[in-house]
């Protein structure tokens, strides 16, 4: 049985400075604990331009203009540098601006909760439509504009809450029900936000995989955000939600949710699904995050940066049967962190990188690149969390020393050959080991790479049901290339095996005739 | 005697890093009274 493929890939990028400052928790907290605070102060001078995002090295590794092997030669902290290309477009995806973005949330409203002003649609509109990925059938979903002052209404009323450019109140998301607070308007909002941004990437994934929107059979989100009502939060189901925005008209699905994790596993799901034929073609699609906007902000702005956490970030990827030219999942080697592989980290590492190297015999330095956590570190560093996936890499370098992989002296090699720098938001699950697999599939397709462990790390304590953490990976490789071998019936065996003891009964009258 | 005997020790472990629930072990070992223990998430 041929493994799947991964044909394509999508990794889109929003600039959201005022949902920074509306949404993301560590604001929203701030503004409930501590209100008078010199942090809120000087958020809005904090906050970066959409043009500076779009010079941003780590944007631009993500969109695909900048490799992260190219990215790995210029020594950070990237802030502080303007990358040559900032373009809006990559190869990937794209880094859209917030108030594009305002549309696309109403364009995938499919319960009339969005209700924008007037002279903010007629103006953004246009703008929307100039991009490329955008379909008639997402632009025909927006609806004319509104009157500001029944916008300014329903925010102060407490039936919706805002969405702002620059502080100007420009739209509203009205709460879904009379008083569920999963359906409130914040909720609302995040999820609205988490379907937008993903269908912006399933939408590029499908591009760039090059197949028909009809060929997509089964879509998994893998995101971080829940949707229901009182009787069955995270009842889901944003996949097919999302599927229908993106016009997958043969797509059914389902969400996988896992915290940071989720992405490996839904890849696993997809390509497990695909390679025992009951789905030819999967889609795993991921949405952004509000809550995580500004998260470090406040240690960034104590060190006198600018709030790096600005931008939604969103994933999609393409899994489909073996076309005999894509880069496979190895479903041979799977890696888990089982419920009783505990937590000590040299059990994690081994469980999740080298326990699925031993079952294919390959040594730690067999994998070219490793892809665990691939969060930036301009935002962790300062934020006292340090490089994540720098340090992964030490510990998967740790435990080769330990096999006798490598010698003890080789492991500041090891870690700068086989590791690469993070450069995805820190969005959870987005930059949890996925970011790299179109750089991957692009560097094998080139023939430059020969396989890559793509790592998922969940926390799974934060959700307060057990004190597990979780982890997932999978390696990516080459196309094999060679064809199966056709089935042997048991009418040919029996033949190979009668002509076998002909022409052994032969050779022995043979050698008799001889002996005499 | 052990290093930590007649401690408490609060743990703040890093999922990344050292999980609180490893550092756990190791404190009592050396003898200490583990009196709240957690793993952090910082990305």
């Amino acid at each position: 049985m041929k493994n799947s493929v991964m044909m394509g890939a999508g990794y889109i990028l929003v600039h959201t400075p005022d949902l920074v400052v509306h949404y993301g928790t560590t604001q929203t907290s701030e503004r409930i604990v501590n209100p008078g605070s010199e942090y809120l102060k000087q958020i809005k001078t904090s906050l970066r331009t959409y043009d500076r995002v779009r010079s941003y090295y780590p944007n631009q590794t993500y969109i695909g203009n900048i490799t992260p092997f190219d990215l790995a030669k210029i020594d950070g902290p990237w802030q502080n540098l303007t990358c040559p290309v900032d373009d809006r477009y990559g190869p990937f995806g794209e880094i859209m601006p917030q108030d594009e973005f305002y549309l696309l949330i109403q364009a995938v409203d499919e319960f009339e909760l969005v209700f924008l002003e007037k002279g903010f649609v007629e103006t953004t509109k246009t703008k929307l439509a100039g991009d490329p990925i955008i379909s008639s059938y997402i632009l025909s979903r927006i609806r004319d504009g509104i009157e500001s002052e029944r916008v300014n209404n329903m925010v102060e009323s407490g039936e919706a809450e805002g969405l702002y450019m620059d502080d100007r109140l420009v739209g509203a998301v009205k709460k879904a029900h009379a008083f569920d607070p999963n359906l409130s308007a914040h909720v609302m909002v995040e999820n609205l936000v988490s379907k937008a941004s993903s269908t912006l990437a399933l939408l590029y994934a499908v591009r760039n995989a090059g197949i028909d929107r009809r060929e997509v059979e089964y879509t998994i989100d893998c995101s971080e955000e829940a949707c229901g009502d009182m009787n069955q939060r995270g009842g889901g189901n944003f996949a097919k939600a999302t599927a229908e925005i993106a016009e997958l008209s043969r797509s059914t699905g389902c969400d996988i949710r896992g915290f940071c994790a989720a992405p490996s596993h839904a890849v696993i799901v997809a390509a497990g699904l695909v390679k025992a034929g009951i789905f030819k073609t999967v889609a795993v699609t991921a949405g952004g995050s509000t809550a995580k906007l500004g998260m470090n902000g406040k240690d960034h702005v104590k060190k006198g940066l600018p709030i790096l956490e600005d931008v939604l970030g969103g994933f999609a990827v393409i899994i489909s049967a073996n076309d005999g030219i894509n880069p496979e999942i190895n479903t041979d080697s799977i890696g888990w962190h089982a419920v009783g592989t505990g937590s000590a980290p040299q059990n994690v590492i081994s469980s999740l990188a080298t326990d699925p190297l031993d079952k294919l015999g390959l040594k730690v330095t067999d994998i070219d690149y490793y892809s665990p956590e691939m969060q930036n570190p301009d935002i962790t560093k300062p934020a006292g969390a340090g490089d994540v996936p720098a340090a992964n890499l030490k510990m998967i370098g740790a435990l080769a020393v330990k096999r006798g992989d490598i010698d003890r002296r080789e492991l500041p090699a090891f870690v700068a050959k086989h590791g690469l720098p993070g450069f995805a938001p820190t969005q959870g699950h987005i930059p949890s080991g996925v970011p790299v697999m179109g750089h991957a599939r692009e560097g094998m397709l080139r023939g430059e790479i020969n396989r890559v462990m793509i790592i998922g790390k969940g926390s799974l304590f934060l959700g307060r049901m057990t004190n597990l953490f979780d982890g997932v990976s999978f390696i990516m490789e080459p196309n094999s290339g060679a064809e199966e071998a056709p089935a042997v019936s048991s009418e040919e065996i029996r033949r190979i095996i009668a002509r076998s003891l002909r022409d052994f009964a032969s050779g022995l009258l043979k050698a008799g005739e001889n002996d005499e | 005697m052990s290093i930590l005997d007649g401690k408490k020790v609060i743990v703040i472990g890093d999922r990344d890093g050292i999980p609180g629930p490893a550092i756990s072990l190791c404190a009592e070992s050396a003898g200490a009274e583990v009196i709240f223990s957690a793993t952090e998430c910082f990305v």
